[in-house]
């Protein structure tokens, strides 16, 4: 694909129907965006102890995150150098001292440095054995955090981690802020949801107000319904029927929310998300906050508006209640993606189950709100792959957003500056200059 | 390699003795332990003989619950949980507890109504495809049993389709049943599904 055809493909208020669906574009996306750039591994306390593992894609290469001996995490390929056999045959757990392939035996150190191969005097007088073929587990290029998340980065050079969140990092401070000692803790459950269709739905959808109150109206009202006759009858409700009652909200409230679109694709849906009741719990929380912090700080923590965070493009975090959405692309019309909640340490328990109601009835394999989302990007791919037109439509305030020191606010929260924004980064990734630039 | 030579290595074979001999993985790595965390060999019930009546109501009682899913009755279906019930499918065989730890359902009576009526409702796009269910439910033991309190064990074989596409799913029952005013109701239901923690090919709209 040369440079020209990617300008038609893409441009400034539309783009054509096949970056969604062209098979030749998912390879060169997992080529030039997912296997070149920082991908998100996991939280450290999914591997808390020496041995334990977690195994991912990045781009669609098998990894396996590690804790060694001397606590370090690695990054490596999930593959025996020996004739190719994936070493973890799990998602998770601990593998003790070594990898050891279920094949040939040939083990390795939890660096994936190899520890021994059977036989060893078989390649005397070999050229394996006198050439700087590696026997070693191959270790993805750059593997860094922040705030305990774990990303690793299959190319070399380009941009630090920090570099490429940028402003996009309050997702990890907003997260463990909010704790009274700066920390999240990964809960050992993780959802795993199919969806069939290009992962660039999921990433537009999470920052497109205009939908809410039309894809999830039938939870919003539902939800409304019940939350009203209990503060009817109860004078309150929790916040949990809140939580729902919300995707019912009209046109114009989800107008005025704002977006924020940071370079490289990133983006902010604020809100707030009416997290500060004035319950025995939450005062007892923010009071613990007030000691850990000082007045002013805690007061700055508790009260960002933020709905959540994106991370292009694979990442939606929702970090005033701690959970992580975290894409895993299969094709062109197939995304996994794995759905985490974390524990704030050293808050009290009662915050942890105010999210944790979030959690179960959003984004928990039985959720009330993304059963019609993902019918939404199902249909959605089926009408991108028929030829009853070839343009998808950004048009909507096209214009009419405010760019301010590199970061474009939407005047309307409505606008499809989001997914404008989200194409600009795609571009800059398909054309090489996101690392030619750095 | 002439015939008769290759007729002569065909008879010098070495017999591989399996015998007293270390593996060859045990010889690399003696303490390796690649299964990684091992499952939880989940829930063994334990039957009590009953009343054969009792049993034959219970089991009526379970046919009847997994009917009115089948039939999306929804609204009989809540009706079978006390007001302080909880139908709740855990992520984890290990789970003890729905209110501290993930869970795929955690619902009492008020989350239920959100969900049958979001389900009703004209504009529940996901629920525009042809969708039904069809559940089986058998090997009902019950495992603890008073006047107004029964412990019910039991497994459940559902299948679904959606548009063309069909789904299974499997697992456990556990049923706390308390009798109000004569009526069997579901103080907790507890749903143990085989396929809780594997990848969804979309999501579940209903109770299982």
């Amino acid at each position: 694909m040369t440079l020209k055809s990617l300008d038609e493909l893409v441009q400034s208020d539309r783009v054509h129907r096949s970056v969604y669906t062209d098979e030749r574009i998912f390879d060169l996306e997992m080529d030039e965006m997912f296997e070149k750039t920082w991908v998100y591994c996991g939280h450290e306390s999914q591997v808390k102890e020496p041995g334990d593992y977690y195994t991912m894609r990045i781009g669609r290469q098998p990894m396996v995150m590690v804790r060694d001996k001397s606590l370090a995490i690695h990054v490596l390929y999930n593959r025996c150098p020996h004739r190719g056999v994936e070493l973890c045959g799990n998602q998770s757990g601990n593998t003790g001292n070594a990898f050891v392939c279920s094949y040939h035996a040939w083990s390795f150190n939890l660096d994936g440095k190899v520890r021994a191969i059977p036989l060893m005097k078989g390649y005397d007088g070999t050229a394996f054995a006198n050439s700087d073929y590696s026997s070693n587990m191959v270790p993805a290029e750059q593997v860094d955090s922040y705030r305990g998340f774990v990303f690793a980065k299959l190319s070399k050079g380009g941009p630090s981690l920090l570099d490429f969140l940028g402003e996009a990092k309050v997702a990890f401070d907003d997260m463990c802020d909010r704790s009274p000692v700066g920390e999240v803790e990964v809960v050992p459950v993780c959802h795993r949801v199919v969806q069939h269709s290009n992962w660039k739905f999921f990433m537009e959808n999470q920052l497109d107000a205009l939908h809410p109150s039309v894809t999830h109206q039938s939870t919003g009202v539902s939800a409304r319904k019940v939350e009203t006759r209990l503060k009817a009858t109860h004078g309150s409700a929790p916040l949990h029927y809140h939580y729902l009652s919300t995707f019912a909200s009209s046109f114009d409230q989800w107008d005025s929310v704002q977006t924020v679109n940071f370079p490289h694709g990133h983006g902010i849906l604020k809100a707030y998300m009416g997290l500060r009741p004035t319950d025995p719990d939450t005062v007892e929380y923010e009071s613990i906050m007030k000691k850990a912090y000082g007045e002013e700080k805690a007061e700055e923590y508790l009260s960002r508006s933020i709905h959540h965070v994106l991370i292009y493009p694979y990442l939606s975090v929702q970090s005033p209640l701690q959970q992580l959405r975290c894409l895993r692309p299969l094709a062109a019309n197939k995304t996994l993606s794995e759905i985490w909640h974390f524990r704030l340490k050293g808050a009290p328990e009662a915050i942890y189950r105010r999210s944790l109601w979030y959690y179960n009835l959003v984004n928990s394999p039985a959720t009330m709100i993304n059963a019609d989302d993902l019918e939404n990007w199902t249909k959605g791919q089926w009408g991108l792959e028929s030829k009853g037109g070839e343009w998808v439509s950004f048009h909507r305030n096209h214009g009419g957003d405010t760019l301010k020191d590199g970061v474009l606010y939407s005047n309307n929260g409505t606008s499809e500056v989001v997914m404008r924004n989200q194409f600009d980064a795609w571009k800059s990734y398909m054309q090489h200059s996101f690392y030619a630039s750095k | 390699m002439s015939n008769e030579v290759f007729k002569e290595n065909l008879g010098q074979g070495v017999v591989i003795e399996a015998i007293q001999s270390m593996t060859g993985a045990e010889s690399i790595a003696p303490d390796h332990m690649g299964r990684g965390s091992v499952p939880s060999k989940g829930y063994l019930p334990t039957p009590k003989v009953v009343d054969h009546a009792l049993l034959v109501e219970v089991q009526n009682f379970l046919y009847l619950q997994a009917a009115l899913l089948d039939a999306k009755n929804w609204s009989a279906y809540i009706d079978l949980f006390t007001p302080d019930g909880v139908y709740w499918m855990p992520s984890t065989p290990e789970q003890t507890d729905w209110t501290s730890q993930p869970s795929i359902f955690a619902e009492d009576p008020l989350i239920m109504e959100i969900r049958m009526s979001r389900i009703t409702h004209p504009n529940a796009w996901s629920q525009a495809p042809m969708w039904g269910t069809n559940h089986l439910v058998g090997n009902v033991m019950i495992e603890d049993s008073s006047p107004n309190h029964l412990e019910v064990y039991s497994r459940f074989q559902m299948m679904e389709l959606r548009r063309d596409d069909v789904r299974h799913f499997g697992g456990t029952y556990r049923h706390s049943l308390v009798r109000v005013g004569g009526q069997l109701k579901i103080k907790l239901q507890r749903v143990d599904m085989v396929n809780a923690q594997a990848a969804y090919d979309y999501v579940i709209q209903a109770w299982v």
